[in-house]
């Protein structure tokens, strides 16, 4: 008897998803439990595990299809005693690819996969198999249509959440509170299939012209993508860009060091994210969002840091930064980019924010221009910081130089403003007693 | 002196304390009643259910003014206000004789005493009470209730200046009233006493009527007050008031000429019942009149425990009543845990035409930052509220653009106090627009109304 597997509904919502990844081949045993698949949706990536053992006899749609609609059977197992051959000439079931949205009503009334599916079924007795499979066979998940709501534009699965109300039904307030998905990104990016790193022997390969490959774009990617080209085409940027000698605040910092309490260690961008936050405290006019009618006025510096996360990059935000100490806020920023690397960041954690800094200088980049994080009106880009032949009292000396480069949205800032800011950060980062006042 | 001790004591028998008890007795607790006077306390007796009865009179006499539309003749008309009020109390005392045997049939004794509460003791509290006997309770929970505020320098003298109390006893209808303040009671109290033929002017200090209600709300009730022959007076302060035998001479703040009248409601709010308490010398925190508590009636004083009223607004039967279970059942530790969540409470006022809502006013809704749809219905669409005869007022519900949650219901118009419930549980059970969209509303109901505003909030009205 062989067993259906189907394109599973990972939310309430889902019609269609990509088969993103399999983990399994034609021949493989696989137990209950086994992950067999990875689906991706527009909301997240989630794993299929199956529910039956078997032996995989047959893969129908093929790895990166796209809007296979839920339902559809995409492989096939073969239970005990059974040969792969048969089970696979049986079930030649062609995947049903949704063309457009539209087709979700249909799917819902009536699975377009219904007919070939049924057709199995009275050949070989197939079962579905899979976490989720047409309506019958679901464990229901108890939630509210709000709380599912929620969920899917969070990515979040609801089968990772324990509900707090009547009979353990999942409550709104139970998805907010869960922890976002992995490699969660602003906007609610989402994880996705990507390429394959090339490996060593692919390396080996000599090189053929043109050759390349192509590949899905994730949800994360999208969302960047179309983000930061709404940023770089709706807002006008303009980039100001100062050196600060640095040597005083790396003195600074060593000393702090040696006085910090255990398991403190504050470094350099921590000094940086403080003074930025001073400055926009300084520069209140620098501190403030373009949202058309309104410009944003904020009353704390609410810092966004970018960290790179495998496949893209979030931007975690320390709340209110010219409120804390040096030794909590070094605690808050490694707190953050750790949760961040481990995708366990809530959504509060990331939604908002008045100001980015992204810091390339452990990259050896010496300067660069940052493109502003929307509706933020200002990030800046911090490089490397380095010694450079400087200019003293007309001869040359040798001094650590760190440049910085604030990209600055000219509808809400003007450069004048932009240039005070500047002038006030640097005069921080100069002067580091004066950001410890 | 006897002493008995119980698991839980509750000073007061009102909806909030009689709930609390009989929640406590079900879940096999050994549970009091501490009464000072009547069951079902101030909504019972004094609140809610006469003024239905009375508003109901009301509603009565207007309809027949209607008659002649419907192509009846009705005689000489003539109202017997002691009758009126006779049954109004009738009304009152079968409830509150009906809580009674609810307490007797779930074995919840009942005290009429006040209570003091005393000394801390290994298993609970004392509570001393006026009958000269003392009692002890492992939780006490303080369910007095509240009074009628007054104004500094106004004094209810009960017979030209009154307060609700008197104000739904009357022996005769005064030509002329001047109620002071316009929330719910000032609302209801300003439509009875118009609809029995008394010149009414209904004050304000604020700028508008229904000060808590959507502005919408307000602006419509308002017109349809002024409609009725009632002046409205908002932005007013009182500056003194005198009762004299021609009536009641109010002198008002700023250089408004003097309002003249045979009477005067003050409805200016009502405050906690916190006096003679015992709680002087525990952490049970008192602010501005009302006991503090969490989300489920605890004060800062272990095992004593405060609900309804006496915690503050919204002063409703119906949270007083929530509060009381949810009180009892975190003490036997039971329930899902969850307190009341912020507006989870609807409110309903039964003045002619009717207003109800639940959750976030429009303004209130902007303000904490909620990107919204609004929409609206008006009853002049909706075939049942045509045929009734009743066609004025709308509903207007306010969704989160992002989520569709429903973040609050505003109605006014025929019968709306019983058609809120339908919103209510749909933001319990966290439905979105989606869920209200696809639910089959019976017609010809008034209830359509809801649907359609739900449906003008997504632009898909059908009857729009």
């Amino acid at each position: 008897m062989s067993v259906n597997v189907t394109m599973p509904a990972l939310s309430p919502t889902m019609t269609s998803g990509t088969v993103a990844k399999w983990t399994i081949a034609i021949g493989d045993m696989v137990q209950s439990g086994d992950v067999i698949a990875e689906i991706e949706t527009d909301k997240a990536t989630m794993e299929v595990e199956a529910i039956e053992d078997g032996v995989v006899a047959q893969i129908l749609v093929a790895a990166g299809t796209e809007n296979v609609a839920v339902g559809t059977v995409i492989a096939v197992l073969a239970e005990d005693g059974e040969s792969i051959d048969e089970v696979a000439s049986a079930a030649m079931v062609p995947p049903q690819i949704e063309d457009t949205a539209q087709s979700t009503a249909q799917s819902g009334a009536k699975t377009p996969t219904q007919p070939a599916a049924e057709g199995v079924a009275s050949n070989t007795e197939a079962k579905p198999i899979g976490t989720v499979t047409p309506p019958e066979k679901t464990a229901r998940i108890f939630a509210t249509p709000l709380a599912r709501r929620i969920a899917a534009e969070r990515g979040i699965a609801l089968d990772q959440i324990t509900g707090s109300g009547p009979h353990g039904r999942i409550l709104r307030r139970d998805v907010e509170s869960a922890p976002a998905p992995a490699m969660h990104a602003p906007e609610n990016y989402s994880p996705a299939n990507r390429a394959a790193p090339l490996s060593a022997s692919s390396m080996n390969v000599p090189a053929v012209a043109g050759a390349s490959e192509l590949v899905v774009n994730s949800q994360m990617r999208k969302s960047i993508a179309s983000r930061l080209q709404e940023s770089k085409q709706q807002a006008p940027h303009f980039y100001l860009t100062i050196d600060c000698h640095i040597d005083d605040l790396l003195a600074a910092r060593r000393r702090l060091n040696e006085k910090a309490p255990e398991g403190v260690k504050i470094s350099l961008n921590d000094l940086v994210i403080r003074a930025a936050a001073m400055a926009l405290i300084d520069v209140p006019d620098a501190n403030v969002s373009w949202e058309g009618d309104h410009t944003r006025r904020f009353q704390h510096a609410d810092i966004a840091m970018a960290v790179a996360i495998d496949g893209g990059l979030v931007t975690p935000i320390i709340w209110a930064a010219e409120a804390m100490g040096l030794a909590a806020l070094s605690k808050t920023t490694a707190d953050l980019a750790e949760r961040a690397r481990h995708g366990q960041l809530r959504a509060a954690d990331y939604s908002g924010g008045s100001f980015t800094i992204s810091n390339l200088g452990m990259y050896g980049i010496r300067e660069f221009a940052a493109v502003i994080n929307p509706p933020q009106a200002a990030i800046l880009a911090v490089g490397a910081g380095e010694q450079r032949p400087v200019v003293v009292d007309g001869a040359l000396a040798v001094a650590t130089v760190m440049t910085v480069s604030l990209s600055a949205d000219h509808r809400a800032v003007d450069g004048a403003v932009g240039a005070r800011w500047l002038q006030s950060f640097k005069g921080f980062i100069e002067h580091p007693v004066t950001m410890l006042l | 002196m006897t002493t008995t001790h119980f698991d839980i004591a509750v000073i007061g028998g009102g909806p909030g304390g009689y709930v609390a008890a009989i929640r406590a007795a079900q879940l096999g607790l050994n549970a009091v009643v501490v009464e000072r006077e009547h069951l079902g306390g101030i909504c019972l007796n004094w609140g809610c259910i006469p003024t239905k009865a009375l508003l109901r009179a009301a509603e009565l006499r207007h309809s027949i003014d209607e008659m002649k539309a419907f192509g009846i003749t009705v005689g000489d008309v003539s109202v017997d206000v002691p009758a009126l009020v006779r049954r109004s109390r009738k009304v009152a005392a079968r409830l509150s004789s009906g809580v009674t045997h609810l307490l007797k049939k779930n074995k919840v004794p009942v005290i009429e005493a006040t209570a003091t509460i005393g000394k801390k003791l290994q298993n609970g509290r004392e509570l001393l009470l006026s009958d000269g006997t003392t009692i002890s309770a492992g939780h006490v929970i303080i369910a007095t209730g509240a009074r009628a505020r007054s104004l500094p320098g106004i004094e209810p003298d009960g017979t030209a200046i009154l307060t609700y109390r008197e104000a739904m006893v009357p022996q005769d209808m005064p030509k002329s009233l001047i109620i002071v303040g316009s929330g719910a009671i000032g609302a209801e109290f300003a439509s009875f006493y118009n609809d029995m033929g008394v010149a009414v002017t209904l004050i304000e200090a604020l700028d508008r009527i229904l000060p808590v209600e959507d502005e919408e709300l307000s602006a419509f009730v308002a017109k349809s007050f002024e409609k009725r022959g009632m002046k409205i007076m908002t932005n007013v302060k009182l500056k003194s008031v005198s009762a004299g035998p021609n009536g009641v001479t109010a002198i008002l703040a700023g250089d408004q000429p003097k309002l003249q009248a045979d009477r005067m409601i003050l409805a200016v709010g009502i405050t906690g019942n916190v006096k003679n308490l015992g709680v002087d010398g525990t952490a049970v925190k008192i602010d501005r009149g009302h006991i503090v508590t969490d989300g489920f009636g605890a004060t800062d004083e272990p095992g004593i425990y405060a609900i309804g009223d006496v915690t503050g607004p919204p002063w409703l039967a119906h949270k007083a009543s929530h509060e009381g279970i949810i009180c009892v059942e975190k003490i036997a530790g039971v329930g899902d845990g969850h307190a009341i969540a912020d507006g989870a409470v609807p409110g309903c006022i039964y003045c002619r035409p009717q207003v109800a809502s639940v959750g976030m006013t429009e303004a209130a809704a902007k303000k904490a930052g909620h990107k919204i749809n609004v929409g609206q219905f008006l009853f002049a669409g909706n075939g049942k509220a045509i045929a009734l005869g009743d066609d004025a007022g709308f509903v207007k519900t306010i969704f989160d653009a992002a989520t569709g949650e429903l973040l609050g219901a505003h109605m006014v118009g025929p019968e709306v106090t019983e058609l809120i419930q339908g919103f209510a549980i749909a933001r319990r059970l966290e439905a979105t627009e989606a869920e209200l969209m696809s639910t089959i509303f019976p017609h010809p109901t008034l209830s359509e109304a809801m649907h359609e505003s739900v449906l003008d909030a997504y632009g898909r009205a059908i009857h729009y």
